[in-house]
């Protein structure tokens, strides 16, 4: 009987710590150090990508190596535009041009299975940037390009709306009836199918929404750069470090992603400047064990966890 | 009027004609069987229906429309559902989500997922599964996964229903169940497509036969007439 007040007790203390988080991330630049915006604005931007990926690869399997492409479009978008429109609406447009890409690729190759797709995203990646580095010195007679910068508090409040927005956006289809069938598609597409379910246009649709905010991200975080090339912006690291922190956080559960990321982005700041000559070793050591002792990632190792304290009865799952 | 229909059915699979000229019609309200050695092109005809293969030449007929070209959610959402001869359910979703599933996205309209989850445990109780609702699929066994398949067809809400070897590698006891489970569903007013080896329960159950020999349909009748058939005999034990 006393289980609905408890329900509801719950869901209030969580809109509670929501909200404190959410006002003391919106208040830090006022009190912090430059230093803690700017590299949280870059644990930001890992958060996103890493969501906005695992929002199409995470239920459909379908492993998507193209985030860096998506991102790049952003980052040019905002370098070709950005000493002609605010900040806003580049990101606006950044994400746009982004979703717009998605939708064409998509629509075109997405009914490509496992491997084959994987690497047809890669192949984007790389013919975007050939073909930008090819109109650049064809057409603009230029290889690279400054990109106006705006000051590091700007950046940090327009990543942290973007995160919250792709945070909900991924939230919200997770727990929708789109939510069930993407699994459904990722676990059985040919019965996903026979249903009912429009496989092709939710697959694509969803790829599009989780470029949207890629491209909004590089939009963003192009302004901290100063100058940006094919090469800088079509950085294939961006492609692969989403898929790592996906798996290292656990691509079953919504925490799992962000988990990821935000360890992983820590982890690659602490390395980084302090072992910068082992750094990639040590990561991919890192990398190594948690592949191979947290097959459900960190929030597998967390579920588990809880599952044995309430009783131990689901400890096997 | 045939509530399904097909004309001069045709699929080729390299230089094979896996069916080949077929025409069929099943009524509203029927139960008809579709029988046939291995390889006769049974399972073929039920993914050209349902639109996993798409006939050349032919034409399928769903309510007196031409439906040859859709895609299968479409198929679905006009009310034709069908189950797989090699199960393919959601394995790693409980049983109830695999049921709900068909409930959003087949022919019932918008519901919400309160209204999906009540339909897919009626669902489940008709079918006899209410107890394994919250079991991951997969963990079934093999006819209850039959069950589930079955569940999650009917939650389209189908006018016709295609069901392709339900009783395959059944007992008897399950067969019987089986059997009464079909003509359950009959009156329910779904119109029954049924593939079956099970030679009893095909002939007690269902109301007319078709029966497929190398992708050509060789024999149609009651049971009676599909029992005493030379040419059927032939097919089946040789000459």
């Amino acid at each position: 009987m006393n289980k609905l007040p408890s329900i509801s007790n719950n869901f209030q203390v969580r809109g509670i710590v929501l909200l404190i988080g959410l006002i003391i991330l919106f208040t830090l630049p006022f009190y912090t150090p430059i230093y803690t915006s700017i590299f949280l604005s870059a644990i930001f931007m890992y958060i996103v990508l890493t969501s906005s990926w695992a929002m199409f690869s995470g239920p459909t399997g379908q492993i998507s190596l193209a985030t860096a492409a998506f991102f790049g479009v952003g980052i040019y978008i905002a370098a070709t535009l950005g000493n002609k429109m605010p900040l806003p609406v580049l990101v606006l447009i950044g994400g746009l041009g982004s979703a717009g890409l998605a939708l064409l690729v998509g629509s075109l190759t997405l009914r490509l299975k496992g491997v084959y797709f994987t690497i047809f995203t890669f192949g984007l990646l790389e013919l975007m940037k050939f073909l930008l580095l090819w109109f650049e010195i064809t057409f603009t007679g230029t290889r690279g390009r400054f990109v106006v910068v705006v000051d590091y508090k700007t950046v940090y409040f327009i990543m942290l709306v973007i995160l919250v927005l792709t945070l909900l956006t991924s939230y919200l289809i997770r727990r929708s009836k789109y939510g069930l069938a993407l699994q459904g598609i990722g676990e059985q597409e040919e019965a996903a199918e026979h249903i009912g379910i429009n496989v092709t246009l939710l697959k694509v649709a969803t790829f599009g929404i989780s470029a949207f905010f890629m491209g909004a991200t590089g939009a963003v975080m192009a302004t901290r750069w100063t100058y940006v090339d094919p090469y800088i912006a079509f950085n294939m690291n961006y492609s692969f470090t989403p898929v790592l922190m996906a798996i290292f956080g656990g691509l079953g559960q919504f925490f799992g992603p962000i988990l990821g990321a935000i360890i992983f982005a820590y982890l690659e700041e602490i390395l980084i400047t302090q072992f910068p000559y082992y750094y990639m070793l040590l990561f991919g050591i890192v990398m190594v064990v948690s592949v191979l002792y947290l097959p459900n990632g960190l929030a597998g190792l967390v579920q588990k966890w809880r599952s044995r304290e309430a009783g131990g009865e689901h400890a096997h799952s | 009027m045939p509530i399904l229909e097909g004309q001069g059915v045709t699929k080729y699979f390299g230089g094979l004609a896996a069916v080949s000229d077929i025409d069929f019609h099943v009524d509203q309200g029927e139960i008809v069987g579709l029988i046939g050695p291995n390889g006769a092109g049974k399972t073929t005809l039920f993914g050209l229906i349902s639109a996993a293969h798409v006939p050349k030449p032919g034409v399928i007929k769903f309510k007196g429309e031409n439906i040859t070209g859709l895609k299968p959610h479409q198929i679905c959402r006009q009310g034709l559902a069908r189950t797989f001869q090699s199960v393919k359910i959601f394995p790693n979703m409980p049983v109830i989500s695999n049921v709900a599933l068909g409930v959003h996205f087949g022919n019932s309209g918008q519901v919400t997922s309160s209204q999906a989850a009540e339909k897919a445990a009626k669902l489940l109780e008709f079918v006899g599964l209410l107890e394994m609702a919250a079991t991951p699929a997969k963990d079934l066994t093999l006819v209850n996964q039959k069950l589930v398949e079955v569940a999650r067809a009917l939650a389209t809400n189908p006018e016709v229903l295609l069901l392709d070897e339900i009783m395959a590698g059944l007992n008897s006891t399950e067969i019987a169940l089986a059997m009464e489970l079909v003509s359950k569903i009959r009156s329910q007013g779904i119109t029954i497509f049924m593939i079956e080896h099970v030679m009893k329960a095909i002939m007690s159950v269902c109301d007319r036969i078709m029966v497929l020999h190398h992708g050509k349909k060789i024999a149609e009748g009651t049971p009676q007439e599909i029992a005493t058939s030379k040419k059927v005999i032939e097919v089946y034990l040789g000459e």
